[in-house]
């Protein structure tokens, strides 16, 4: 391309923080928040793959309506095992550890975390946890459901319970530490100017993200240790049997849980809300708006639990309450959604690969949050618990949103994390088998579901079978569209085009250091002197350089 | 028959038709704002795909009137689902006074279920259409659900509790149960069938052989063997209560507060007898927790209801005199 021979040479810059130290120890006692993020990054996509690997068996397996590939126990052992690793392993740590980690001190101007070293232990704390729970996996498993519900747990389940449970309730001291270090860090070190209503919206996710993790977590510790000492000294807490109260369990247990999903989606959110002004090159629609809607969610997402337990035989007048909280907690996730469809009107929309895992994200959590309606409405839900239903409607907004926003957010920070493009074609392409293969998975189990397949089958009844394989080549296509960013993202981190320091350009301050940045990430401490997204008083992102000499920015098409 | 594709499973009970009436009203809002969004989102990605590298967007920060607006009718669409959803819930929640009373068993992996005259099935249930039906629901060991699709309805079964569920079947056929609570092992083949008849059939199939007593004469022989008898003496004589009249009654506490005598204080005097002690007793019972199957309460429960319509003592019943407490 003419013009682009026209564009100066990129080089990497000589001092960064992957090049500052070398050496084992240099990582492994690291507490560059940046570095610490790689850590992360490392240990939850092994979790995934392991994830991902139980999730290929559960699918391969319910191709035929008699389950030719595996024993029930073995079976029961998979799903299990495939939401322990996903949800306690890698959906909750992945945006907030990965890419808030490495962002969030960048976003606001701070050389670092608050707590750097407390940051190095929450990885440590997070890795004992993992291993306790792998040793669960390989020494006779987990077949409790990831739900972990009394008395099966406690009292029947022959499987490894105990280890399980002690590594979940160790992992979630890494999330708690976590999501202290972030509020601590966005109260106090944000660099002069940037004030409340300047930080991106990613760091406004990660804040009331980071109140549901401090919050809610302790719970569910306590939870799984009360669990954890019926099951290992015959405690009765929740053992009937023993005049305990196993639905008291699930009271606890969904208190943290159901907020934990919030963990999950709305640092996705954040993500989507920094990749549509971005793409579109116009400020956010509504950004208080936005705002106060990720609060408003992390506010009433803790006072609706009990909607996982409408058939439990709970009070008729609690399950009317939590069902109308329920309904008052989708408005917020709807402004947000009207809020991004408007940043586009007007904008100047380009379909580099983050913005394809926006839309992406956009159309897949439309119809995860709209399919929760049917299992928040009390009617509908009398029949669809429980069923393929809610394993398609949350798959929509675990897999569908947060892991679209995660890797939206990996292809959008790559060049920054390394200094480094990916291959844009193979990127997009790889976004698409991604798209459809995730609706060709999960879009069949809502028919299901709605037919009456109940949830945690390993046999069905043959009419349900046509469904299952649909569901089982879609989640063939989805596996490739993992594989294929897993493997080019490794390679651009070594060998791809070098990036320059915002070749998109965005607006944020992270851009406005060099990509990989320094271990002190800037050089002097920022001064912010404009409003988030704004592009038009923002001559140092060298737009008026491309108008005049019609140089493209370093990404284009190649 | 049946589509290659099918969507809305058969309809065969009295919720199954406003069920599936509130689902598609919700599917059509979801559609209608899935469609708006998406078509919004394209139109909007291509009448205003960047043209040149240095376009930028145009210079809109927001709109408080359409923040309302967005606010506004999404919350009016969704109270009006929660009102309808309500409605189907309470119906389904509070059984009317009229039905045929069937007792089921959940246990690791299957059930046990028994009509009202003592015939015992295993994973199958025969019930005749047209009639209320209610399903008292009790589990062995842990949680499991008991759940028709072609009635839209389900419960949980829980140990250590009754839950109760309702529904009229409209249509004579045979139709899936499942459990669709996750119970272990052989979680997916703890189902059965549930048999519609129509009522003749049903009667003729429930005088049909099966050599099984009723549930209140199974109850009343291990109210003898248990040695109930000993206190409960029905002429209030006993160191305990007389039972006679007690079910469905209001009984006057030892701490002043009264309850009703349903199926669930029933179970918890057996099993947990310090737990509520009526007025004028001591704490003499001994637990019977793990000397009973849950089958066997829930016979010393049928047994004891049976004595609803015996004369209650005037002096040593656990009735409360109709005079006393204001709650």
């Amino acid at each position: 391309m003419s013009t682009a021979a026209a564009a100066p040479v990129k080089t990497m810059p000589e001092h960064h923080y992957l090049n500052a130290t070398y050496g084992i120890r240099s990582w492994l006692l690291t507490v560059d928040h940046k570095r610490i993020a790689l850590l992360y990054l490392a240990s939850v996509t092994f979790f995934f793959f392991i994830g991902g690997f139980f999730a290929m068996m559960i699918r391969l397996h319910l191709l035929t309506p008699s389950g030719y590939l595996l024993s029930a126990d073995t079976y029961n052992r998979m799903f299990t095992m495939h939401g322990v690793a996903m949800i306690f392993f890698f959906l909750i740590p992945s945006i907030p550890a990965v890419l808030g980690n490495f962002l969030i001190p960048l976003m606001i101007g701070a050389k670092d975390l608050a707590f750097p070293k407390i940051n190095l232990l929450s990885w440590y704390v997070y890795v004992v946890g993992g291993a306790f729970t792998l040793y669960s996996m390989v020494s006779g498993g987990l077949d409790t459901g990831w739900t972990f519900y009394t008395p099966l747990s406690t009292v029947y389940s022959n499987s490894a319970v105990a280890p399980a449970v002690v590594g979940i309730f160790i992992t979630g001291f890494s999330s708690i530490l976590t999501g202290l270090n972030f509020l601590v860090t966005i109260h106090t070190m944000r660099a002069p100017g940037m004030t409340w209503f300047r930080l991106p919206m990613f760091v406004w996710a990660h804040y009331a993200t980071s109140i549901v993790m401090i919050l809610g977590t302790p719970v569910i510790a306590i939870t799984l240790a009360l669990a954890g000492m019926e099951r290992l000294f015959g405690l009765g807490f929740f053992n009937p049997a023993m005049g305990g109260d196993p639905i008291l369990f699930q009271h606890l247990f969904w208190f943290y849980s159901h907020p934990a999903v919030y963990i999950m989606i709305l640092p996705a959110m954040g993500v989507i809300s920094e990749l549509i002004p971005t793409f579109a090159r116009k400020q956010l629609f509504g950004y208080h708006f936005v705002a106060a809607a990720s609060l408003a969610i992390a506010v009433i997402g803790f006072l609706v639990w009990t909607h996982h337990m409408f058939l439990t035989g709970q009070s008729t007048y609690a399950a009317l309450v939590f069902s109308f909280l329920t309904f008052l907690v989708a408005i917020p996730s709807a402004v947000k959604t009207f809020n991004w469809v408007a940043t586009l009107y007007g904008g100047s929309i380009s379909f580099d690969t983050p913005m394809l895992y926006a839309f992406g994200f956009l159309g897949l959590f439309l119809i995860g949050g709209l399919t929760g309606l049917f299992l928040g409405c009390l009617g509908t839900d009398i029949h669809i618990h429980d069923t393929y239903f809610v394993v398609a409607h949350f798959h929509y907004i675990m897999v569908g949103g947060a892991i679209m926003g995660y890797l939206g957010g990996l292809h959008f920070w790559w060049p920054k994390m390394t200094g480094r493009m990916y291959p844009e074609w193979l990127a997009r392409i790889s976004a698409l088998i991604l798209f459809v293969g995730f609706n060709l998975t999960f879009f069949p189990q809502f028919l299901l579901g709605y037919l009456g397949m109940p949830r945690r089958y390993h046999v069905y009844p043959p009419e349900f079978q046509v469904y299952n394989v649909m569901s089982t080549a879609g989640a063939s296509i989805l596996a490739i569209g993992y594989l294929l960013p897993m493997i080019y993202l490794t390679w651009a981190a070594f060998c791809g085009k070098v990036a320059g320091d915002n070749p998109w350009p965005a607006t944020g301050l992270e851009w406005k250091t060099q990509s990989p940045p320094l271990t002190e990430n800037f050089e002097v401490t920022p001064v912010v002197t404009w409003e988030p997204y704004d592009f038009h008083n923002r001559p140092d992102l060298g737009l008026d350089a491309v108008a005049a000499n019609g140089v493209v920015p370093a990404h284009g098409d190649d | 028959m049946q589509s290659p594709l099918p969507f809305f499973p058969e309809q065969a009970s009295n919720f199954a038709g406003n069920v599936d009436a509130l689902f598609s009203y919700i599917l059509v809002t979801a559609i209608f704002f899935t469609v708006l969004v998406s078509l919004l989102a394209i139109f909007a990605a291509f009448r205003y795909r960047r043209k040149n590298a240095s376009d930028i967007g145009a210079e809109i920060h927001g709109n408080t009137a359409l923040e309302i607006g967005w606010t506004l009718i999404p919350l009016i669409l969704a109270l009006g689902m929660f009102a309808w959803g309500a409605v189907i819930y309470v119906n389904y929640r509070t059984a009317p006074k009229d039905t045929l009373d069937i007792y089921v068993i959940g246990k690791q992996w299957m059930w046990k279920l028994q009509q009202p005259n003592g015939r015992k099935e295993i994973n199958e249930l025969h019930i005749p259409v047209n009639r209320n039906i209610k399903l008292i629901l009790g589990s062995e060991d842990v949680i499991h659900n008991f759940y028709v699709p072609a009635f839209r309805v389900k419960m949980d079964v829980v140990p250590g509790r009754y839950n109760t569920m309702w529904f009229r079947p409209t249509k004579v056929g045979k139709y899936h149960f499942f459990c669709s609570q996750y119970c272990g092992t052989n979680h997916a083949l703890m189902g059965g069938w549930v048999i519609v008849q129509d009522p003749a059939e049903y009667a003729a199939w429930l005088s049909g052989e099966s050599g099984d007593v009723s549930p209140v004469s199974a109850g009343e022989k291990l109210f003898t063997q248990l040695a109930c008898t000993t206190c409960h003496v029905s002429n209030g004589t006993g160191r305990g209560p007389s039972l006679n009249g007690v079910y469905g009654a209001k009984v006057l506490l030892a701490d002043g507060s009264i309850v009703t005598a349903d199926e669930g204080y029933i179970r918890e005097s057996i099993l947990q007898p310090k737990a509520k002690i009526v007025a004028g007793y001591q704490p003499v019972m001994p637990t019977f927790q793990g000397l009973v199957t849950e089958e066997q309460i829930l016979n010393l429960t049928a047994y004891i209801k049976s004595l609803q319509t015996q004369p209650v003592p005037a002096k040593g019943a656990g009735v409360a005199p109709a005079t006393s407490g204001k709650k």
